[in-house]
């Protein structure tokens, strides 16, 4: 199963940008269905950025995020070959993580 | 008002002119000539919207509103169809149970050839695309074949455009009355009015690129299927060629026809054909 | 089949009521209301305010001010109110946050973003909009609040592309 996780992290020297794109379905809960029935909410919640042992940039998320969630960012203290974890999880409890490197 | 309807008359006209200009055959209205129907399609489109790159009439609306090309630029930074592309390579690259593979249907393995289909098949004496070839290969190979709109579909055909991406449109129509026939009810069915709204494809999509139906700014077709197969928010998902000419007759209170059709077949035909010279810029992201 | 599903469905929206009585209840109780900097928790009662004003005040218990250091981007007019690209850019220093609120959603907060220090203070994201909306974009810097707005036009989809 390919990660749901895709990222971009490229170093322009002391700026690392960060793109990252989430395979996530985040239903609302407020859409039915083709029957009628209404899909549950099912959200991304929390989506965390670890570099070098530390939280660079953590999103908080509700039901508002777009499918397939987006988000882009930049910081600094990073370099080249460094490793950028990401995980996410949401309010069924499920998660996921990956780990890229900075290119 | 009067300003618009007087633009649309002047278009129309022009675009006339155009077709009598580069069509010296347009009193033999028998005779089925599509290398001057191509010409006069795209110099009405390069007529219309001289301020739009010839290339970039592959973008659909994008190419029509700058506005909307921001929002999708940001959106091609990370574009919502990757999902899609990548399942499709991994797809494409997976062998069916009998071990073989996709590649093994097409020439050049399948890869950098989407600007080549639909093709006329003259053994068959039909329009074949790249759709119906992907089912008939998963059948061949004792495979079942894929919803024609869906999912897996659509991943498959956004790999094989991807690996054709910037190539030209280079359809043909060989030197077959069948295949001129073909050509010419594709047409056909591309003028023709239907539905509850009498709407025909070229009703918008002709006289009304970049014009707002309801919310939405109106694709040019020239070059639509240069993009396909496409995400569309609307959607929330992929689509493919199939998927888009379904949608089109039901939004128009037409009755679609079955996916795959012969008419479908001869309308993907004839607007292929007409954007010859066009890059492929499938898979594409939309509103 | 449809004679079953009857009740199995009544019975699930009676569960479903449950759960949310039991979560409405939860938030009575004086709990201190979460704030999205002071901590790494997820700011559920600032997600489930439907306007924005009660949002802000859950988020961040404070009211912000407009500043012209907080720059919003967003479309005029969304392609599809489903997928609209929204960013924010600040010169303000000692951010430690960024939040979006949709003033006409089911529910206010969007998204919120905490920002370390080392971090540009910006971030682009891609929102739902349920219709023509008021956007808001908060900044916190330096312990106080600043925000920007903008107006973005949503159309239903029908036609296109």
């Amino acid at each position: 199963m390919a990660s749901s996780i895709r990222v971009r992290a490229t170093s322009n020297g002391d700026i690392t940008e960060v793109q990252a794109l989430i395979q996530h379905p985040m239903d609302t809960g407020l859409v039915k269905d083709p029957k009628g029935e209404v899909i549950p909410a099912h959200y991304i919640q929390q989506l965390t950025f670890e570099c070098n042992g530390k939280d660079v940039f953590v999103a908080d998320w509700g039901t508002a995020v777009s499918k397939d969630p987006y988000v882009k960012f930049s910081f600094k203290g990073a370099k080249k070959g460094d490793d950028l974890k990401i995980s996410w999880t949401d309010n069924k409890g499920a998660s996921d993580t990956t780990t890229a490197k900075i290119a | 008002m009067k300003t618009r309807s007087a633009l649309l008359l002047g278009s129309l006209s022009a675009a006339l002119a155009a077709f009598a200009l580069t069509s010296p055959r347009v009193i033999a209205a028998d005779k089925v000539d599509p290398v001057a129907d191509a010409k006069a399609f795209q110099n009405f489109f390069f007529q219309k919207f001289p301020e739009v790159k010839h290339e970039d009439f592959v973008n659909g609306p994008y190419s029509m509103n700058a506005d909307m090309k921001r929002q999708w630029q940001e959106k091609e930074e990370f574009p919502p169809y990757e999902f899609a592309l990548d399942a499709g390579k991994e797809m494409f690259a997976t062998p069916f149970k009998n071990g073989k593979t996709y590649a093994d249907c097409f020439p050049n393995g399948g890869v950098g050839i989407r600007q080549n289909y639909p093709y006329f098949d003259e053994k068959e004496g039909k329009v074949v695309t790249l759709e119906l070839a992907l089912n008939r290969c998963r059948e061949a190979n004792g495979e079942q074949p894929y919803s024609y709109v869906k999912d897996e579909m659509a991943s498959l055909t956004a790999y094989m455009a991807f690996t054709s991406r910037g190539k030209p449109m280079e359809i043909r129509i060989p030197d077959d009355p069948r295949a001129l026939a073909a050509f010419e009810n594709g047409k056909r069915y591309f003028y023709t009015r239907r539905g509850q709204m009498n709407f025909s494809c070229a009703s918008c999509h002709v006289q009304s690129p970049g014009e707002r139906i309801r919310a939405e700014v109106l694709a040019p077709a020239l070059g639509i299927l240069n993009a396909m197969p496409i995400y569309r928010s609307e959607w929330s998902g992929m689509g493919t060629i199939s998927r888009r000419f379904v949608t089109c007759n039901s939004q128009t209170r037409a009755v679609p026809l079955e996916p795959q059709s012969d008419e479908y077949r001869d309308v993907e035909y004839f607007l292929s054909y007409v954007a010859n010279g066009l890059p492929i810029s499938g898979p594409g992201a939309r509103p | 089949m449809t004679t079953t599903s009857g009740p199995l469905a009544t019975r699930r929206l009676i569960l479903q009521g449950a759960a949310s009585v039991a979560l409405l209840g939860l938030g009575n109780l004086p709990f201190a209301p979460a704030h999205a900097a002071a901590n790494d928790k997820y700011p559920e009662e600032a997600f489930k305010q439907k306007n924005e004003a009660d949002a802000i005040k859950a988020l961040y218990g404070r009211n912000a001010e407009p500043s012209n250091k907080v720059k919003l981007d967003a479309p005029e007019i969304a392609e599809n109110g489903g997928v609209v690209p929204v960013s924010v850019t600040t010169t303000l220093d000692k951010v430690s946050s960024i939040s979006f609120f949709v003033t006409e959603n089911p529910f206010a907060l969007a998204a919120s973003y905490k920002i370390a220090e080392g971090t540009i203070p910006g971030v682009a994201n891609r929102l739902k909009m349920a219709k023509t909306t008021k956007l808001v974009a908060i900044v916190e810097a330096d312990g106080k609040l600043y925000s920007a707005t903008k107006e973005v036009k949503v159309t239903v989809g029908g036609c296109g592309g």
